[in-house]
């Protein structure tokens, strides 16, 4: 695998009118590296990456590929190949002539142009389809002939505008393992957008976390999901429990929390705030549904939730109880199903447990919606 | 009853469906298909006055049609040339007319397509409002803008550009530009409404695939907007090739529109099957050029109609 091209922006702000889409964005990608821009709509992911493909100019700040500065450079000019949200076949064009558009602009013959998209369609396990126009596949089929599009004009960064979300779940979970295993083969960067957070823990080797326009955190995805900057990567980032409330005391790299509702709680301070959280300041702390364990009943102490339990469902893998939480919102806990017998608690108090290296605090932020 | 006639009564119920179906054959029948067949048969027929008509003179004969090719019998040339020379100069006239209205218009249909914003409405509207001027009066404006002493002359002889008046009638520029204004908007609105339909990310899909911008056109928004084109183009060609108030008014005296040579048949020679045979001929002859056009460029009847 070649080292591959790295991406750099630097200061990179984007603005329409009065609306700020990117605010001073500093990310660096490393060469053939899957990286993944995750945020809900509107966050601003997309217009990253028509920034980066030349589509558009950035405001202020620069977009590097390779280390060189791309200002000026148009979208046909970058070494950028960009796999649009609808693919944008060109509908009246054979498989293979769409596969091969970047060679016929070179102006390669129509020899080798069918020989590479032979090879090509037998890359995205398509073969002897080249013949047929882009109507005639299924969305999966189509979802690769796009990828084998963009790869023939060999690209040194292949960027993807959320290909997979017009896709039914099967496909897509199955498209992912897919995607990852072609990045690894051809060793180039890919930079992908997306709001579903399981295509970004499954595929990327990093993850930049975006929320209206600001990058809160840039990580690999166990990093993210155990050890989140802010309460928006906290809740957006998989299921989380969420308790606020002031910072009582602060003990080294722990913090007692009083919560509105259940007490005191304490808590690890993520890494990135060590040091920055101080008594008084309100904060807010996350504790994942798997988190908990159930506790014998009258257990007190700063690591015990008492709750009420509204209803409870069984998953399959595990057994899902919600209880009253803050401000109308529930306390998830799952229990992982090892066959052991489950007592229902429907209307019960329950007193809940949790190892303090499971309960992160962060100072109080915007949670993501649901 | 067929099936398709049998649904169509059931949707509308039988006096509903009774009335529609009596108003669409009463306009395809009485106004079109049975005037066109007394024109047919009109050109069939000698020229006769009327007593004799329905007289053991009026039998069918090909004398009108014989008539434009080789001219009158016993003349001095052995075709009609001047009638030819006139048929095929308008046709080829028409031709230039809408290759040269395709070109202008294939850029605006592009940026009104393909361009978002309010601004967009406010062109097409200026692009509509002056059709609500006549077609007398709009060629009238040409000629003043063309004319001897016209605005173009006027400016470029007094730049100094131009040291005597450039006569653009009897150069047949002004009759060009006029045909050629005249059904801008049927050149226009077919392309738009192709273009506009075309995904934006096709373009930049192409762009980003390293395209320069006349091969996006080429390979791209061309092909998509084909059936567009060939709508535009067809219409543009037949109403230029039977057009008749631009070059009446237009025209250099020296150059008639094959439509004026129908005219005078009609109303200035009173010899109506002669006039009608004309048409027929105008009529078929565009026709099967546009036909033969469709399959040279692949484009279907239906395409026509998008």
């Amino acid at each position: 695998m070649s080292a591959g091209v790295g991406v750099d922006l630097e200061n990179l702000w984007i603005r329409f009118g009065d609306f700020v889409a990117v605010r001073d964005a500093n990310v660096n990608i490393n060469g053939g590296e899957f990286f993944s821009f995750l945020g809900p709509s509107g966050c601003g992911k997309t217009t990253i990456l028509r920034a980066v493909s030349g589509f558009l100019d950035p405001s202020e700040g620069n977009v590097l590929i390779g280390g060189k500065n791309m200002k000026g450079i148009g979208p046909n000019k970058r070494p950028t190949a960009l796999i649009f949200q609808n693919l944008a076949l060109f509908p009246l064009m054979k498989i293979w002539e769409n596969i091969t558009f970047s060679m016929e602009i070179k102006g390669a013959s129509a020899a080798q142009r069918r020989k590479r998209a032979d090879e090509l369609l037998d890359m995205i396990a398509l073969p002897g389809q080249g013949d047929k126009l882009p109507s005639e596949l299924s969305g999966g089929q189509r979802q690769r002939v796009a990828i084998a599009r963009a790869l023939c004009a060999e690209p040194d960064v292949l960027l993807l505008d959320e290909p997979l979300s017009a896709l039914d779940l099967k496909l897509r979970q199955h498209m992912r393992t897919e995607l990852r295993e072609i990045q690894q083969r051809v060793g180039i960067t890919f930079i992908y957008i997306t709001h579903d957070q399981g295509e970004a823990l499954t595929m990327s080797d990093s993850i930049a976390v975006m929320r209206a326009g600001v990058i809160d955190q840039i990580a690999d995805g166990k990093t993210i999901y155990n050890d989140p900057n802010t309460a928006f990567a906290a809740s957006f980032v998989g299921e989380n429990n969420v308790f606020r409330g002031k910072v009582k005391k602060v003990m080294d790299n722990e913090v007692l929390i009083s919560t509105n509702r259940s007490g005191d709680l304490v808590a690890r301070v993520s890494t990135a705030n060590q040091g920055k959280m101080s008594e008084g300041d309100a904060a807010m702390m996350f504790i994942r549904p798997e988190a908990f364990t159930i506790a014998p009943t009258g257990a007190a102490g700063d690591h015990f939730v008492t709750a009420r339990v509204n209803h409870e469902e069984f998953e399959g893998n595990a057994f899902n109880i919600f209880t009253e939480g803050e401000g109308g919102k529930e306390i998830k806990v799952s229990i992982p199903n090892h066959g052991q017998s489950f007592e229902d608690h429907t209307g019960q108090n329950i007193t809940l447990e949790y190892e303090t290296r499971n309960a992160v605090a962060v100072p109080a932020g915007e949670l993501a919606a649901e | 009853m067929p099936g398709f006639l049998k649904e169509f009564f059931n949707r509308n119920g039988i006096g509903m469906g009774a009335a529609i179906l009596g108003f669409v054959l009463f306009w395809t029948i009485g106004l079109i298909i049975l005037p066109q067949l007394s024109m047919l048969d009109f050109s069939f027929r000698p020229n006769l006055p009327p007593p004799e008509i329905g007289g053991p003179k009026d039998v069918y004969t090909l004398e009108n049609y014989k008539y434009l090719v080789f001219g009158p019998e016993g003349g001095s040339q052995d075709y009609n040339t001047v009638d030819l020379r006139v048929f095929f100069r308008t046709l080829v006239a028409a031709v230039c007319v809408t290759i040269f209205n395709l070109i202008i218009c294939y850029p605006i249909a592009y940026y009104l397509g393909q361009t978002e914003g309010s601004h967009i409405r406010i062109f097409a509207i200026m692009l509509i409002i002056p059709y609500w001027i006549n077609e007398i009066l709009r060629a009238f404006a040409l000629r003043i803008i063309f004319g001897e002493t016209g605005v173009l002359n006027t400016l470029f002889v007094g730049l100094g550009i131009w040291d005597v008046p450039f006569d653009f009638i009897r150069n047949d520029i002004a009759l060009y530009a006029g045909l050629g204004y005249a059904y801008i908007l049927l050149m226009i609105f077919p392309m738009y409404n192709v273009i506009e339909s075309l995904d934006r990310n096709q373009i930049e899909a192409a762009r980003d695939l390293g395209a320069p911008w006349w091969r996006i056109h080429w390979r791209v928004v061309i092909p998509y907007a084909k059936p567009g084109i060939s709508s535009g183009c067809t219409m543009v060609f037949m109403l230029s090739a039977g057009a008749l108030a631009a070059p009446q008014i237009l025209g250099g005296p020296s150059s008639l529109w094959f439509t004026q040579l129908i005219y005078q048949q009609f109303n200035d020679n009173n010899d109506w099957p002669q006039g009608a045979a004309y048409a027929i001929v105008l009529l078929v002859t565009c026709i099967l050029f546009v036909l033969a056009v469709m399959r040279l460029f692949k484009v279907n009847m239906g395409d026509i109609g998008k």
